[in-house]
């Protein structure tokens, strides 16, 4: 059991309890802190594969910029605690089982395919710097035209966001 | 960091989509759903950086990065949806918003 294997475990972990937090949370402000919980250790993860701008990215834009707009919504609203759905039979018999099975296949695939055993270490991977550096090449050069395209994108969301949100006069 | 298999990670991805799955049928209130949507995103986030790493393509990365400017946006549209719909309906309770239902 080496050090790595000990904080996947622990990042894992913290991030699945987050997800089964979110979904029992009655109140949206408790799902809204189980989410940045499993952003969080995401991003750990992501520092983990070597991908410590990802990580970066991942606590300013997710955790920092998308969740304080859903905290500031859910503050706005002035959102209490939210009825419980009803819990159909078909469920509980057919659809826990069907997808306790369909994640087992799933797993049993991954850990058995030659991929699946690829260690995330990688022999010749890129040092931790030259990686940014590569993936800020790759994305202004090779990516520029979708990049661009991303502006026009988050351009029109906020006038979509200002008309949508505006009151009818 | 090594000597944890992608498989691993790979597994990670895909019970905290199945869970973002779960929580997207079961909320009752559009901002959780919107969360449930996020948390699903990152789900797949988690499978494409994992994919990078095993075949040495930054090209994953650079999609990591599309997929969160997507999700920002779709975050902002989405909660500007929430915030129409309570001015209309009073509620977040998605079982209010039954207009189209048939």
């Amino acid at each position: 059991m080496s050090l790595a294997f000990i904080l996947f475990f622990i990042f894992a972990l913290i991030a699945v309890a987050g997800a089964v937090l979110l979904i029992v949370a009655r109140e949206p402000i408790h799902s809204a802190l189980a989410l940045i919980l499993v952003m969080m250790s995401l991003a750990a993860l992501y520092l983990m594969l070597g991908a410590e701008f990802i990580a970066a990215v991942q606590i300013i834009v997710y955790a920092g910029a998308i969740m304080v707009l859903f905290v500031f919504v859910i503050m706005l609203l002035n959102a209490g605690v939210e009825e419980r759905t009803n819990w159909s039979k078909i469920a509980t018999y057919a659809g826990i089982p069907l997808g306790v099975l369909l994640l087992l296949e799933l797993a049993h695939w991954m850990a058995h395919s030659a991929m699946g055993a690829t260690l995330a270490s990688g022999a010749g991977a890129p040092n931790e710097m030259a990686s940014t550096q590569a993936l800020s090449q790759l994305l202004f050069q090779t990516y520029l035209f979708p990049f661009e395209a991303t502006s026009i994108l988050i351009l029109i969301a906020i006038l979509g966001a200002l008309v949508l949100a505006k009151r009818d006069e | 960091m090594n000597a944890v298999p992608i498989s691993f990670y790979l597994v990670l991805s895909a019970v905290l989509f199945g869970l973002g799955v779960v929580a997207f049928v079961f909320k009752r209130n559009i901002i959780t759903i919107f969360m449930a949507i996020e948390l699903m995103l990152n789900a797949v986030n988690l499978a494409f950086v994992a994919f990078a790493r095993a075949w040495n393509q930054l090209d994953g990365l650079v999609f990591v990065f599309f997929v969160i400017v997507v999700a920002a946006a779709e975050a902002a549209v989405g909660l500007a949806i929430a915030i129409a719909l309570y001015q209309n309906r009073d509620s977040l309770n998605i079982e209010r918003v039954n207009l189209l239902k048939f």
